[in-house]
């Protein structure tokens, strides 16, 4: 039991996720803005690291700090308008075919969405990763969707 | 998949080790005897390790020390170059601090005394056991010398038997043979 929950050496854990956070970091930000975005998450990390009490939910802890540092950067220099009401369509979107138009969502939901269906997140993580309910993912990601569509068809 | 970039990895351990975020930087150097694993606390050298396991080693780091270790060659860039003379043949004293707290008193004090066996020489189990105090305690000072995280730098190859044989070594005899042979303290036979 203890094994599980046990606070790998911080290369561990680095190593283990390094990759995937620049990914999704450069999906947020693009690949030039993702450069610091990277450091700046990774500092944080290591800052809270030695606070740690367990090793659980390490990938989802480090999303979301990822998360707070993009969406600092997209609300820094990308100001967005007052998002406007969609249409609701419920199916599953095909992520892929939407991506390349993430980058005009607010970033809340963009994160939201990237969250959910890039890397398959839960609703749960994606809601803490945002700073706020499962719920309130859900509409996020949700709504991202639903705008997503609507830029796809116009 | 994306890969994150080497400069913007290196960026990174370069950071964490400059804002003294670490509890321990770590890096593998060449050396005629083997790659070592060289790790250093903000204290001083706190583990060079022969044939480096570095799952064990980390995972033994991170006890000692905290679980924040990373590789990052600045903080251990002084401790290879070092290394690099001594086995040049340049250097014959190490100029660099110690982190022995995680150890036992004992063995602290055994590996605190062992640093003043000078470079080409050698001495006995029984002298520094005698030198710390314990006179019959050399078996225990054997016991502390071979679980000395600091090889080399703290030189326990240094430390024969009476009768002038090798005994043993944590990192095998043929490396403590190779290191007395550099230093010039071959013993005969």
């Amino acid at each position: 039991m203890e094994a599980v929950a046990a606070i790998p050496p911080f290369e561990r854990f680095y190593a283990e996720r390094k990759d995937e956070v620049f990914g999704y970091l450069a999906r947020l930000l693009g690949r030039q803005a993702a450069e610091d975005a990277f450091q700046e998450t990774f500092l944080r990390a290591l800052r809270a690291y030695g606070k740690l009490e367990h090793g659980r939910h390490l990938r989802a802890w480090v999303f979301t700090i990822a998360t707070r540092v993009a969406v600092d950067e997209r609300r820094r220099t990308t100001p967005v308008g007052e998002p406007t009401e969609v249409p609701v369509h419920d199916e599953r979107p095909a992520f892929a075919e939407l991506e390349h138009l993430a980058d005009r969502l607010p970033p809340t939901e963009r994160a939201a969405v990237v969250l959910r269906y890039g890397y398959d997140l839960s609703y749960d993580d994606i809601g803490a990763a945002l700073g706020s309910s499962a719920e309130a993912a859900r509409a996020a990601a949700s709504s991202g969707v639903r705008r997503l569509r609507r830029k796809e068809t116009s | 998949m994306t890969t994150v970039p080497d400069h913007v990895d290196r960026r990174f351990r370069d950071q964490a080790a400059a804002a003294c975020m670490l509890d321990v930087a770590y890096d593998f150097a060449d050396s005629p005897i083997g790659t070592l694993l060289v790790a250093a606390s903000e204290r001083g050298v706190c583990r060079i390790s022969f044939d480096p396991e570095p799952e064990r080693e980390l995972a033994a780091l991170a006890k000692a020390f905290g679980v924040r270790v990373l590789r990052s060659p600045g903080p251990v860039e002084g401790v290879r170059r070092e290394l690099d003379e001594y086995f040049e043949g340049s250097r014959k004293e190490f100029d660099l601090r110690v982190d022995l707290t995680p150890l036992p008193d004992f063995q602290r004090a055994v590996l605190e005394e062992l640093v003043r066996v000078p470079f080409g020489h050698v001495d006995t189990y029984g002298a520094l056991a005698l030198r710390i105090g314990k006179p019959r305690a050399a078996r225990a000072v054997g016991g502390a010398l071979n679980r000395n995280p600091i090889p080399i730098v703290v030189p326990c190859h240094r430390i024969v038997g009476a009768s002038g044989s090798l005994v043993g070594y944590a990192g095998g005899l043929e490396r403590k043979q190779a290191l007395l042979g550099l230093e010039g303290a071959l013993l005969p036979g």
